[in-house]
């Protein structure tokens, strides 16, 4: 039987593997596939209270937040892309250009 | 008739051409063929015009041209408050008193023209091609002044004739003496204009209108303002100052002599014959106006005997034979505003005409004998040329005995008729009068003795020679061979001109004499009203103005008098305000008068045959005897200097003044404003320097150094700030549980 906590403990498994990639990561499509991760956990934990709940909006937010992230992945991919055009690296210690 | 507009146009258009294309690519033959040739279509368009006017019945003699509109209709308001309509056309309007001067202007313009193909053979191509060009423009303008249907087309031609002065005076423009001349008449003439058009202004605002005949026909209808000075008499008055800048009259006649600097030609035609004439015969236009005012005519005849006076006594000294001429014309110009201030308008524009004739034959005379004497103009250096010039001399003693006024001559019967009428009206002018007759008489002779007779005073010449220069060898024109008759188209002209001094005076003989008058007759409609129209046609004619017309229906003198007996209509306002002495003498008296007058002419021949002929020691003795009389004339009175010291000294003191006002006040004001903002922007420059932009560097620099430990934290590096979120959100979370 799968319960709540199994949920719970997935989600956060996914998150801190998430966190752990943005934070450490230096290649920048890594850190982006770690905040799709991110996102993915919290995911899980909307649709598990859904179900849990049996309130049918956890659901509608979790497809809300797949559009998010696709819109977001395409204007980030953009950047990434432009960016590489320019610098020819995906490294982000590079990216301080806008420091002081 | 139609075609009298052609008559000022001929000259015109001959002008044109030969001052377009004449100056640069005309010879001497073309452009003197040319000139000649539109002067003499003027002169007979002139002839038929005046046959055409002779044959009309003497009260509908007068033909109206209007060729063009030159300014359409438009409201203006006149003085009394109402509106009126200024329009004025191009119009043209041939009557006696126009006719009469257009013969006058095309007969001598015309016989001037042929002179000038000869005087003025030795100029260049270029220079003669001018020289015909301006003559054509002058006989064009005058033309249209004597034309002109209203004041403004007459002014045109004012002004026309007055620049064709100013440029035949300043001909020879390389001579100092000669642009100075030119520009002396210009600006002499501004000062008569001036109140020539504020006249013209004081018409309109009156009247309504410029139209001459409607002007006459209305102020025909007013009272003759013989108790005050109305508004009739300011007109008057105005435009005498525009007839004394024209005509060289006191106070404005110092520009004429001057004026003899120009061609000979051009003395003879502007300043004797024609152009001075104007003034005259703008008085003589506005007779109506003038003889209703009648302070402003004794204002013209005492300013006119004094003029004739003053003249004459100048030219009894004066060596330079054309200024002998010219102050003798000032003094004949006085004797015709004599005769309009008496109100003898036809007897005016009668010693016009003769005027003309035999001044203009004196001035062509005298040409030929500066001709004969290769420039030489000073009378000193002359004598005896009667037997080398013995077609001048003829013809110069035929003028000369014209203007002393010995019958039958022309002179006689204007001058005589001049006297006579001065005689009716007061006998002290009237003995002024005659003493400037006597001096007449005197300084014409003394021309003539000083010229024709006695002894040969000039240089000599190589004699053997005295005929072969026609023959146009290497020597040709350079060398003087003594004095010689002048060419044939000179002494034809000059006899031309003869002829017409003898002959111009019959149209005016006197009723005592047995003779008709013809010329009074002829010339009295265009100085009276039409009573008709005054009458009856008083608010029409008159546009906007209340005349006031049924005030008073019968106080209209020129009207009244005219009904009356014809001889003395235009008299008749003047002669009862210089003291009610009017009215005829016997006809023996008539005749003691002209016997008189004969009788003084002869005196003065006689003293000047005796003075400069007989002895001409005396002269020498009365000079040095009476050396303080004879400095003041020859010096002319010192007027020149007079003016000089006062109204040319005053305007360029007063414009030093004006100037050193401007340089140091006005100047000095834009400078001190200009240095007044150097300085205040200098000021405000260091304020800006170093409060404002102070105060902003010290604000930057504050925050410069305040913010430099803060600025190490921006490391730009995402994963740092990620991280310090990271913690954040740790930090307020475990806070919030903690405290919960």
């Amino acid at each position: 039987m799968v319960t709540m906590t199994h949920y719970l403990v997935l989600s956060t498994a996914l998150f801190m593997i998430g966190v752990i990639g943005v934070l450490t990561r230096r290649n920048i499509i890594v850190v982006f596939m770690s905040i799709e991760l991110m996102l993915n956990a919290v995911n899980i934990n909307l649709i598990a209270f859904s179900q849990h709940l049996q309130n049918v909006v956890g659901q509608v937010f979790a497809v809300f937040v797949i559009c998010v992230a696709a819109a977001e992945a395409a204007v980030g991919l953009g950047i990434i892309l432009a960016f590489y055009r320019n610098k020819e690296t995906v490294n982000i210690d590079e990216m301080s250009l806008m420091r002081w | 008739m139609d075609l009298i507009w052609l008559i000022p146009l001929l000259p015109g258009l001959g002008a044109a051409i030969n001052g377009i294309a004449g100056i640069r690519f005309f010879g001497k033959r073309v452009a003197g063929l040319l000139a000649c040739t539109t002067m003499a279509a003027a002169l007979l368009l002139s002839l038929n015009a005046f046959r055409l006017l002779l044959v009309l019945p003497a009260g509908e003699r007068e033909f109206d041209v209007q060729l063009l509109t030159w300014i359409s209709a438009m409201p203006l308001q006149l003085s009394d408050g109402s509106i009126g309509t200024f329009s004025i056309p191009w119009g043209f309007r041939l009557d006696p008193l126009s006719a009469m001067m257009l013969l006058v202007v095309t007969g001598v313009g015309f016989l001037i023209h042929v002179y000038s193909t000869a005087y003025m053979h030795e100029e260049t191509d270029g220079a003669y091609a001018r020289f015909f060009a301006y003559l054509n423009l002058f006989c064009f303008f005058m033309l249209m002044l004597v034309l002109g249907d209203n004041f403004v087309v007459m002014f045109v031609g004012w002004e026309g004739v007055g620049l064709c002065s100013y440029l035949l005076i300043g001909y020879w423009y390389e001579k100092q003496s000669a642009s100075d001349a030119g520009k002396k008449a210009f600006i002499v003439n501004r000062i008569g204009d001036w109140g020539f058009i504020l006249g013209i202004f004081l018409v309109y605002m009156t009247f309504g209108t410029l139209d001459f005949r409607a002007v006459a026909d209305a102020a025909g209808g007013l009272p003759v303002e013989a108790g005050g000075f109305g508004v009739i008499s300011l007109i008057t008055l105005l435009l005498f100052v525009g007839a004394t800048g024209k005509s060289a009259q006191i106070p404005l006649y110092v520009w004429l002599p001057d004026a003899m600097e120009g061609p000979t030609p051009v003395s003879a035609l502007i300043h004797a014959a024609t152009m001075v004439t104007a003034g005259v015969y703008m008085v003589g236009r506005n007779a109506v106006l003038f003889s209703h005012a009648p302070d402003v005519m004794l204002i013209v005849a005492v300013v006119g005997v004094l003029t004739a006076l003053m003249a004459a006594t100048i030219g009894l000294v004066q060596n330079d034979i054309k200024r002998v001429l010219a102050y003798s014309t000032v003094s004949q110009l006085g004797y015709m505003f004599l005769a309009m201030g008496v109100g003898a308008f036809a007897a005016g524009a009668f010693h016009l005409m003769t005027h003309a004739f035999f001044k203009a034959l004196l001035f062509l005379g005298s040409g030929a004998v500066i001709h004969a004497m290769a420039g030489e103009q000073d009378m000193r250096r002359m004598g005896a040329l009667k037997k080398y010039l013995p077609v001048t001399f003829v013809t110069m003693l035929i003028g000369t005995l014209a203007i002393a006024g010995i019958p039958p001559l022309s002179g006689f019967f204007s001058k005589d008729e001049i006297l006579y009428r001065t005689f009716l009206s007061s006998r002290w002018i009237w003995g002024l009068a005659a003493v400037t007759a006597l001096l007449t008489a005197f300084y014409m002779f003394r021309l003539m003795s000083m010229t024709f007779f006695g002894a040969y005073r000039g240089p000599v010449w190589q004699p053997g020679h005295g005929h072969d220069h026609a023959g146009g060898g290497a020597s040709g024109h350079a060398a003087w061979h003594g004095p010689h008759e002048a060419p044939r188209a000179m002494t034809i002209t000059l006899m031309a001109l003869a002829v017409g001094a003898i002959l111009a005076g019959f149209v005016g003989m006197p009723q005592a004499l047995y003779g008709n008058n013809a010329i009074e007759r002829f010339l009295e409609p265009s100085f009276t009203a039409r009573h008709a129209a005054a009458a009856s046609g008083e608010h029409d004619s008159a546009g906007g103005i209340l005349l006031a017309a049924s005030a008073q229906p019968a106080r209209d003198p020129a009207s009244e008098e005219s009904a009356q007996e014809s001889h003395d209509a235009e008299g008749g306002a003047a002669q009862e305000s210089h003291g009610g002495e009017g009215g005829h003498l016997s006809q023996a008296g008539e005749i003691g008068l002209m016997l008189l007058s004969v009788a003084i002419a002869l005196v003065g021949i006689g003293v000047a045959y005796r003075f400069y002929v007989r002895a001409p020691q005396i002269a020498e003795q009365l000079a040095a005897r009476w050396a303080g009389a004879h400095r003041v004339l020859s010096n002319k009175y010192y007027v020149d200097e007079l003016y000089g010291a006062t109204v040319v000294r005053g305007t360029m003191l007063s414009a030093s003044g004006l100037w050193a006002f401007d340089a140091k006040v006005v100047d000095g004001a834009v400078n001190g404003s200009g240095w007044l903002t150097i300085f205040s922007s200098w000021f405000s420059h260091l304020l800006d320097k170093y409060l404002v932009d102070g105060l902003v560097n010290f604000v930057g620099a504050v925050l410069e150094n305040a913010s430099f430990m803060f600025r190490k934290m921006q490391t730009g590096l995402v994963q740092n700030y990620a991280l310090v979120m990271l913690f954040g959100v740790f930090a307020f979370v475990s806070l919030y549980l903690l405290s919960r």
